[in-house]
């Protein structure tokens, strides 16, 4: 579980960027690229390292459409934990 | 032709100069003749222009690109096109507030290669005294909070202190180690017989790697590459020939890989001439080996080929004679012999001294 009062951030290697080829964000790191989906640019582009995570899951509440809004929490976390496992995301815990 | 592959990455090689002279550096074998470099305005053009083309990186690499002093405009420049900018150095001459003034200018990352975590030894493959300012030059990168890609060439002197190199990469906060076997191309194929290591070695190195590995998930990212002489199907070079790499030599040249201008017949046009654009997509060289058909039967008639492009066209010239061939790490080229051959010698070299050929000619300092 990732605590509430986690404020995660983008690690510093990181970096977002639009791919102008295909319309999609892309994320950035050394000698690495990820493709993000719609979803996923939306999570980071809440992770500042100033909003607690309680606040990221409120503001991503409104427009989330793949499932029922109790999966929301699910989603948004292993999402996030996938991305700290390869040292892109850091400040899960509070 | 309008379906040129998409391209991703630009290696942008600011300069051959270099304080170090590896004997298994990529740089050409004649690299003394090669004067003429681009200047400021002819590498913010082709920044621009790669850009444009889809890339989403640059490696501003060289030779020792901080011999360059506009690399602060070059890095501006790229910072503008949002590229991620990954500067790959020796370390030196590198001074902290140059480094400093580079990441506020948008450097995104830096990769230092280190030789080996013994002073001595590590100074007498650069060719010259640097060990102590690469490890400086390490540590500035994380004091400033810069992601750092430590990278070591692995060869038979180094590979059995792999264990106290991952250490020296955990002590220094490295985000990323790339251990690479020495690809035996341009010096390093003049120095095989010195730096090829025995099969016993690479076992014991990778089973180090992998255990470290799993420790540092998370914390840092490590990456064994495992010689091509000791595998038996080739790597995907480059991920094919004009697939998503583009290189960029300090005189101009397009290139598809480092040592794509040792292949003979191949006329590589040079960014001053031409859009970038209309030599990624219509270059006779930079398309001479896209697709199969310019394969070998035992290649096109096989189902990897397009997982591996068929290996390294490079390795496939030097070894075999013959640019189209099956590269002969695969064990299924015709060729296949050379290599084998290659390994066994490694096994009975034992201690024998194989002087080793450096850059520059002239024997190391230390
Ligand atoms: S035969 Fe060619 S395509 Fe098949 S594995 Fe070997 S190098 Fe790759």
């Amino acid at each position: 579980m990732i605590e509430r009062d986690a404020r995660p951030r983008l690690a510093s290697k990181a970096r977002i960027r639009l791919d102008k080829q295909t319309g999609q964000q892309v994320l950035l790191y050394p000698e690495k690229g990820l493709v993000l989906n719609s979803t996923g640019a939306k999570i980071l582009s809440l992770c500042t390292g100033e909003r607690r995570f309680e606040e990221i899951l409120a503001a991503l509440r409104g427009d989330y459409t793949e499932g029922p809004v109790e999966e929301l929490e699910a989603h948004v976390e292993s999402f996030l934990r996938s991305l700290e496992q390869r040292g892109l995301v850091e400040g899960l815990s509070a | 032709m309008s379906d040129a592959p998409r391209l991703y990455t630009l290696i942008a090689e600011l300069t051959y100069r270099c304080p170090l002279r590896c004997p298994y550096c990529s740089n050409p074998v004649d690299y003394q003749k090669r004067k003429s470099e681009l200047s400021t305005e002819d590498w913010v053009r082709v920044l621009t222009e790669a850009e444009a083309l889809g890339a989403l990186s640059v490696n501003l690499t060289g030779g020792e690109p901080l011999l360059r002093d506009d690399l602060e405009a070059i890095v501006a420049a790229g910072k503008r096109l949002d590229l991620y900018l990954n500067l790959i150095t020796s370390g030196q001459p590198l001074r902290r507030e140059r480094l400093e003034r580079l990441k506020e200018l948008g450097l995104a990352a830096v990769q230092v290669s280190i030789q080996d975590t013994d002073r001595e030894a590590s100074d007498r493959i650069a060719g010259t005294r640097a060990y102590d300012q690469k490890l400086e030059a390490a540590r500035w990168v994380k004091e400033l909070d810069l992601p750092l890609t430590l990278n070591v060439v692995l060869h038979r002197e180094n590979l059995d202190r792999t264990a106290a190199i991952i250490e020296l990469a955990e002590r220094l906060g490295a985000d990323r180690l790339e251990l690479a076997n020495t690809q035996y191309l341009g010096w390093a194929l003049e120095n095989r017989e010195a730096l090829l290591p025995s099969r016993a070695q690479i076992e014991q190195a990778r089973a180090v790697a992998r255990a470290a590995k799993e420790r540092l998930s998370g914390r840092m990212e490590l990456l064994f590459v495992l010689p091509d002489y000791y595998a038996d199907r080739p790597k995907a070079c480059m991920n094919g020939w004009g697939e998503r790499y583009l290189l960029v030599s300090p005189e101009g040249k397009a290139l598809p890989c480092h040592l794509a201008h040792t292949l003979p017949g191949l006329e590589f046009e040079n960014v001053k001439d031409r859009p970038l654009a209309e030599i990624w997509r219509d270059s006779p060289a930079m398309r001479a080996f896209r697709g199969d058909e310019w394969m070998s039967p035992t290649c096109r008639s096989c189902d990897r080929r397009s997982i591996d492009f068929g290996g390294c066209r490079c390795q496939a010239f030097h070894v075999t004679g013959d640019a189209r061939a099956t590269d002969p790490v695969c064990s299924l080229s015709p060729d296949h012999g050379v290599v084998l051959a290659a390994r066994a010698r490694a096994e009975s070299a034992g201690e024998r001294l194989v002087q080793l050929r450096y850059r520059g000619g002239t024997r190391p300092v230390t």
